[in-house]
Order: C-alpha cells, then sequence, then structure tokens
C-alpha cells in the first residue's frame, strides 16, 4: 500500500495504512473532548425540549435562556469543531500514511482551544454571558466569552495550518503516488473554508472584546450581524465540506463505493470554496442595513452555485454507492443495491440517513428559507432550528457518529461496546431529529418564535393564541427531541465505554463478522475480479442515459420533485401576506 | 495498482480530469437549471410580487428616533390600553414603530386597504418584528430605520411578538396593531380576551 515510513508509526492490519504514532494521540484527545462537548450539550438539549414542549415548560426563563446559550456553544462550536480537527489530523496523516508536521505546536493549539473552552463554558454556567450563542450587541457579556472564543479560534487556526503543512510533508515525502484522494481533497476544502471563517471571527470577535472591557466605546449592531454571520454560518459550511468528506469515506469503507468521476465530485468542492461564504449574506435578508440589490447578488449566484455544488454530491455519493455494490455483484434491478446493503452496520446506516435527512429536510428547507421573500415568513421563526437540526445535526454529527464507530477500531483499536446498541443508535437518533426538525419546521410556519421561553405569553400584556395545532407539532417535537436525545446519549455511552473500558483488538479475525466490529473492517467490500470489464459493460452506450446508476436517477429525481414542490408552496404562503416592500 | 474503479480514500495516480458520463451531465445540467429558476424568482417577486423586503434604509441615531415615534403618538393618539397609547394616523401617513425592552410602542391602529410607510427602529438591543397571526417578520436594529409600504389585507387585531431574544424579559415583548375595515370599524378585538395584571403575580 505504501512506501516503508521513517518514522515512529504502526501499520493498521485492516486497512494496511501506517498511522504515525506522533498523530494517533492528537487525533484520540480531539475525538474525545468532542464527545465530552456532545454530552453537555445533549443534556442541555433535554433540558431545552422539554421547556419549549409548552405541556412541560421544564426550566425557569433564565436558565432555559442560559442553557440555550450552552448548546449552541457546545453542539455548533465545541462538538464540531473537535471533531473536525480529528478529521484534519486524520485525514492528512492516515489516509497519506504521512508524519503529521509539528506535533508539538498541535499541542499547543490543542492547549489554547481548550482552554478557550473552559473559559467559556465557565462564562457561560455561571450566567456572565446571557447574550445566547450570536451575542448581538449592543446586548453586552462578560469578557471572558469574547476571549474564550478567540483563544479557541487561534487554536483551530493553528491546527488548520498544521493540516496544510502536513500536506506538503507527505507530498515531499512522496508518501502517496498522483493526487490526494478524494476524501483529502474534501478536508483541503473544509480547511480553506475553516481559513476564511476564522479570519471572519477574528475581525469580529476582537473588537467586541475590546468593547467589553471598555476599550472601544460602540459596535454597530449592523455591521457586527455582517462579521459574525460570515463567521456564524460559514462555520456551517466547513461542517458541509467535512460532512461530505466524511459521507465519501464511509461509503468506500463500509459498501466499497467508488468515485464515479474525480472530476465532477472535486470541482463541486471547488464550487463550495469559491461560494459559499457568501451564502451566509442570507441572515441579513428582512435587515435593515442591506438594499435588495446586495441580498439578491449574495444570496442567489453566490448561494445557489453552492446549492448546485450539494445537489451534485447529492447525486454522485449515492451513485458511487450504486456502482460500488453493482461491481461487487449486487446488480438485481433498480434498488437491490440498496436493499441488500448492511443495514446493520452503524457506519452504513449513519451515512444514509445523513445524506437523506440533509438532503431531503436540510437541504431543501434551507435554500427555501434563505430567498429573499419567503425570509419574511421564517425569520426567527422556530423554521430556522428545524432546518439546522436537519443539516448540522442530522447530517453533520450524524456522519461523525457514524465515522467514530469506524475510528474506534481504527485508531483506538477498541471494539465497539454495546454492540447492539450501537446497531440501532443511527436509527434512533435520526427517527429522533427526523421528528424533531418537522416538528420545529411546522410550528415555525405557524409563526411560532424561535429562542423563546414561553409561548403562552403567560406575563405578556396582550394575549396571544397559536393555532391549536402548534400544541402538536410542538409534542411531535418534544418526543423527536427525547428519542434524539436518547440517541445522542446512547451514542456517548457507547464511546465512552469503547474508548476507555472497551475490550482492545488484538488480533484482526479477517473474514469473519463478530460483535464489536463494523463489518466493513472484518470483511473489507471487495469488487469482483473482471471490475473493470464489469464497470465497462455497465458505463455501455446501449445502456443509454439510465448508464451504471439507474437506482440514484430515480431517487435523485423525486429529491428534485419534493424541492420544486416544497419552493413553489412558499410562494403560494407568502403572496398571502400584507403588501409589504 | 489501482483499477479504473476507486474508492475516495485511494489516491489517484494520473491525469483523473476525465469526460463524465452522460447520467452525470444530465444531473449537473438539471441541478444548475434548477438554481437559476431560483434565481429568477426573487427579481421577478420584485417585480410583479407583492411581499418584498425592500423599503427605505437609514441609519439613526436611537434617542432621535424614539423622540420622533413619541411625537408620532401624541400627534395621532386616540385612547390607550394598558397605559400604551392606541395611535390612529391617516392613510398614507409615516408610521413610527419603536421596539425597546421589553416593549413595543405605540398600539398602531391602521385601515385596511390603505398603505402606511412603517417605520421600525429600537432604542436599546436587537429586536424582531413578528406580526401574528400574519407571520410576518422583519429585523429591527439600534441605530437603523427600516421603512416599508405595507399594505394591510384585511381588518383584525393583531400582535407583535418580539422575536430576536433581547433580554431576560424578551417573551413577555408583545405589541398590538389594530385593523379596522375600510368604514373605519373595528371587526376584531380579543385584546382583552385574557386580562393580565403583571402587578397582582
Amino acid at each position: 500500500m505504501s512506501t516503508a515510513a521513517t518514522f515512529p508509526h504502526r501499520v493498521c492490519p485492516a486497512t494496511g495504512r501506517v498511522i504515525a504514532a506522533a498523530a494517533e494521540p492528537l487525533i484520540k484527545v480531539n475525538a474525545v473532548v468532542a464527545i465530552v462537548s456532545l454530552l453537555v450539550g445533549a443534556i442541555a438539549a433535554l433540558l431545552l425540549v422539554l421547556t419549549r414542549w409548552q405541556a412541560v415548560h421544564l426550566l425557569p426563563a433564565v436558565w432555559y435562556y442560559r442553557i440555550l446559550g450552552v448548546h449552541g456553544m457546545n453542539m455548533l462550536i465545541f462538538f464540531i469543531i473537535y471533531f473536525e480537527m480529528a478529521v484534519l489530523w486524520f485525514t492528512s496523516t492516515v489516509l497519506l500514511n504521512a508524519r503529521p508536521a509539528n506535533p508539538k505546536l498541535g499541542w499547543f493549539s490543542f492547549g489554547l482551544m481548550l482552554s478557550g473552552t473552559l473559559m467559556v463554558e465557565w462564562v457561560q454556567w455561571t450566567g456572565r454571558a446571557d447574550v445566547l450563542f450570536t451575542s448581538y450587541p449592543p446586548l453586552k457579556a462578560h469578557p471572558g466569552l469574547y476571549l474564550g472564543v478567540i483563544l479557541f479560534a487561534v487554536g483551530a487556526l493553528t491546527v488548520t495550518g498544521l493540516f496544510f503543512a502536513t500536506l506538503v510533508i507527505a507530498k515531499r515525502e512522496k508518501t502517496y503516488e498522483g493526487s490526494v484522494p478524494l476524501v483529502v481533497y474534501g478536508a483541503v476544502t473544509a480547511a480553506i473554508i475553516a481559513v476564511i471563517t476564522l479570519l471572519h471571527g477574528a475581525m469580529i470577535y476582537i473588537p467586541t472584546f475590546l468593547w467589553s472591557i471598555g476599550l472601544i466605546k460602540s459596535i454597530d449592531p449592523e455591521i457586527y450581524r455582517m462579521l459574525w454571520w460570515a463567521l456564524g454560518h460559514s462555520s456551517q459550511q466547513i461542517n458541509v465540506a467535512a460532512m461530505v468528506a466524511v459521507w465519501y469515506m464511509l461509503s468506500g469503507l463500509t459498501i466499497g463505493g467508488v468515485v464515479l468521476n474525480e472530476k465532477v465530485s472535486r470541482s463541486a468542492f471547488v464550487l463550495y470554496v469559491l461560494f459559499i461564504s457568501m451564502a451566509s449574506a442570507h441572515h441579513l435578508l428582512v435587515d435593515p442595513g442591506f438594499g435588495p440589490a446586495w441580498k439578491i447578488v449574495n444570496t442567489s449566484y453566490f448561494m445557489y452555485m453552492a446549492v448546485l455544488a450539494s445537489m451534485i454530491h447529492g447525486f454522485t455519493v449515492p451513485a458511487g454507492m450504486e456502482l460500488g455494490m453493482r461491481l461487487r455483484g449486487y446488480t438485481d434491478g433498480l434498488f437491490g443495491w440498496l436493499r441488500r446493503a448492511p443495514w446493520g452496520d452503524p457506519g452504513f446506516s449513519s451515512l444514509v440517513f445523513s445524506v437523506v435527512v440533509f438532503g431531503f429536510v436540510g437541504g431543501i428547507t434551507g435554500v427555501t428559507i434563505g430567498t429573499e421573500q419567503i425570509n419574511i415568513i421564517a425569520h426567527n421563526t422556530l423554521r430556522i432550528p428545524g432546518h439546522f437540526h436537519a443539516t448540522v445535526v442530522s447530517g453533520t454529527a450524524m456522519a461523525f457518529m457514524g465515522a467514530t464507530y469506524y475510528l474506534l477500531p481504527l485508531i483506538f483499536r477498541r471494539k465497539v461496546a454495546f454492540w447492539g446498541l450501537a446497531r440501532m443508535q443511527p436509527y434512533l437518533f435520526s427517527i429522533g431529529m427526523l421528528l424533531l426538525s418537522m416538528g420545529m419546521t411546522f410550528a415555525g410556519s405557524f409563526g411560532v418564535p424561535r429562542r423563546h421561553w414561553d409561548i403562552s405569553f403567560a406575563q405578556a400584556p396582550f394575549d396571544v393564541q397559536f393555532n391549536p395545532a402548534v400544541d402538536i407539532v410542538l409534542a411531535v417535537m418534544g418526543i423527536g427531541g427525547i428519542l434524539a436525545v436518547t440517541g445522542a446519549l446512547a451514542f456517548i455511552a457507547i464511546a465512552v465505554k469503547s474508548v476507555f473500558f472497551g475490550e482492545a483488538i488484538t488480533t484482526w479475525p479477517l473474514g469473519k463478522d463478530i460483535a464489536g466490529i463494523p463489518q466493513g473492517l472484518t470483511t473489507p467490500p471487495v469488487h469482483a475480479a473482471n471490475v473493470d470489464e464489469l464497470n465497462d459493460a455497465l458505463h455501455a452506450e446501449s445502456r443509454g442515459i439510465a448508464g451504471a446508476t439507474p437506482g440514484t436517477l430515480v431517487l435523485v429525481g423525486i429529491f428534485l420533485l419534493a424541492f420544486v414542490v416544497y419552493y413553489f408552496t412558499n410562494w403560494k404562503l407568502l403572496s398571502f401576506l400584507w403588501k409589504v416592500g | 495498482m489501482l483499477t479504473k474503479v476507486h474508492s475516495g480514500l485511494d489516491p489517484v495516480p494520473g491525469v483523473w480530469w476525465k469526460p463524465a458520463h452522460k447520467a452525470e451531465k444530465v444531473w449537473v445540467a438539471i441541478a444548475f437549471a434548477w438554481c437559476m429558476v431560483l434565481f429568477a424568482m426573487m427579481p421577478l417577486w420584485h417585480w410583479k410580487g407583492g411581499q418584498n423586503p425592500s423599503g427605505i434604509r437609514r441609519r439613526v441615531d436611537p434617542v432621535k428616533y424614539y423622540q420622533r415615534s413619541v411625537e408620532f403618538a401624541k400627534q395621532y393618539k386616540i385612547g390607550e390600553d394598558r397605559g400604551i397609547p392606541i395611535v390612529a394616523p391617516p392613510p398614507g401617513a409615516e408610521v413610527y414603530l419603536t421596539g425597546m425592552t421589553f416593549q413595543w410602542f405605540p398600539i398602531l391602529q391602521l385601515q385596511a386597504g390603505s398603505t402606511y410607510r412603517l417605520h421600525m427602529s429600537s432604542l436599546d438591543v436587537n429586536h424582531g418584528f413578528s406580526l401574528y397571526p400574519m407571520n410576518v417578520n422583519f429585523q429591527v436594529v439600534p441605530g437603523y430605520d427600516y421603512a416599508l409600504q405595507v399594505t394591510p389585507t384585511a381588518a383584525g387585531d393583531f400582535r407583535i411578538i418580539c422575536n430576536e431574544f433581547c433580554g431576560i424579559g424578551h417573551h413577555t415583548m408583545v405589541g398590538r396593531v389594530i385593523v379596522v375595515d375600510a368604514a373605519g370599524k373595528t371587526v376584531a378585538d380579543n385584546s382583552h380576551a385574557v386580562i393580565r395584571d403583571r402587578e397582582a403575580k
């Protein structure tokens, strides 16, 4: 598989890859801290969902807003970014058989990130930063909040630099031949977007920090909103790129998914880099600071080229899976490949749910509410969290969970604990998230605001009575939330038990399905011996437009139809409003 | 050595810039066309549709804006509800609404079918204008005046819910907009449906 490595390493018995001794602990600590953040965020999630479910209404107002801030930071920033740091270390070293650049600086960066994290947790839990996740000035928090975020961002930015340096080292030391694998290419995309994003973060958090300690008199609230969202939304584009990279990785590991065409997939990643950062303008669609031309340019050409990229991946990922399965001999009918896929492998089921919920629920709702006019009926309603719980949580977090089931044996060399539970976990989590996002989306369509403690308005001067249907959709949200938190806690229990008390894997029982090791590792997917002939036959002119992947064409057709119907339904709803202009 | 097919985990030797299969090309073309439809809808609605978040936008001193809004309330005041003036500007008037923690000032009385220029701004922090049950939502930012042409389509008793977190009392920030019919009659008044006395608590 590779040239003999000259640095301390071990060779993975399952995949034959070189794992550098200096990189392994960095992957591990980042993954572990990610999961601890997930635990904090998940407990917060349970308290929040039991408060928003008006029939339960658990927390008092102060604690609801406080915990909402904690939930946002832990989930969107700490869990996701620590995991992405693990992904950067993993893809740049393990997938390229390379050594990490300057591991000492890597540990220092990790220390910076950790101290920033602890500082933020401290100010949030002690009630010094009840400004929620977005911290819009002139709402002011304790300087510790801004400083903590800055330290964390500097650490993350340094790791991103080390990632690029590792790629250079791998290229120089010729640890691989030709171009980097597509998964690494995806990680490079994520890293580039991370640099853009973190620079925006510095542009806004440094002055805000100075304002919080009294060195700057005021922060323009509209300019803050613009720059903050260049951090706040672009950071979710790091997730998208990292998630798509993980899709390609899991597809290869679980069922031997192939890359249909490198040109198409890599071009789609380039579209992300070029356009996706502008798309954060869609947060300002009903703001007073910007004119319609600015809004349309930034959210149309720029955003829709990124949407195009996602639609391309939405085809190439499942098509790669279909072709991979067909080349292994599962050729029957349109969907034989899908039916006969390893649904009991948590890596595979996570991948499928991640693709489906991200695309159908997250993608379609996101593009729709990101439209200049439709945003009038969506801005700051529960539709917004409904959308991003489908993308970030059901999409990114689900993909990362699936990747963890493979990282545990590969990097931690432990069997996955509670294997029966692990096989069910992706189903539990994604069904829960699906109910939660749908509940939120529909409640938002009835005008229920986000970030709101009490929609019974018990202490307000005027009564507001929502449509009784709201009680039902909020109950769906509540039940979905409880299921999803159960799924998340199950994942954490599995991960913690495996890492700290798991059964060590000493020999790899290749060719046998055993409990605790995903089948993609014990029986790696192998193509038929005459794979190239099969491939040529599947691509033969005579097969026409459907070509090698007819099943996927049907699936994307259904997707497009759902997209068109949802989009135009929203225009219809918009047209019932007062005239506004 | 790699075969012609490989997974995303493998490095790709040689030239990978190869033509795509027809199915992929068709999908990319369809997706691109759909993205252009998405794009075209926004300018099209500005031209043909009736709901656009454009309006007039300018910077404003929050305190001066609030003073303007108090003057406006004095000029057209017709009554009071819970200590907040009810203000009935004539059709076509400039209407001033201020958000402040945790109140909307004043209560507006508008006429269905008439057009007003509704100015919105904040005295202190970010607020969210959410008209209920119409589900019309705008961001209200301190220091910025957002003036939109609005035409209520039907009479009724509406609420303004603050939908941007503005502090610990955020959930109590509810305002009121009364829309009378073309004859000037109030068709619905549910503001007293539940009268709550905050002092009693």
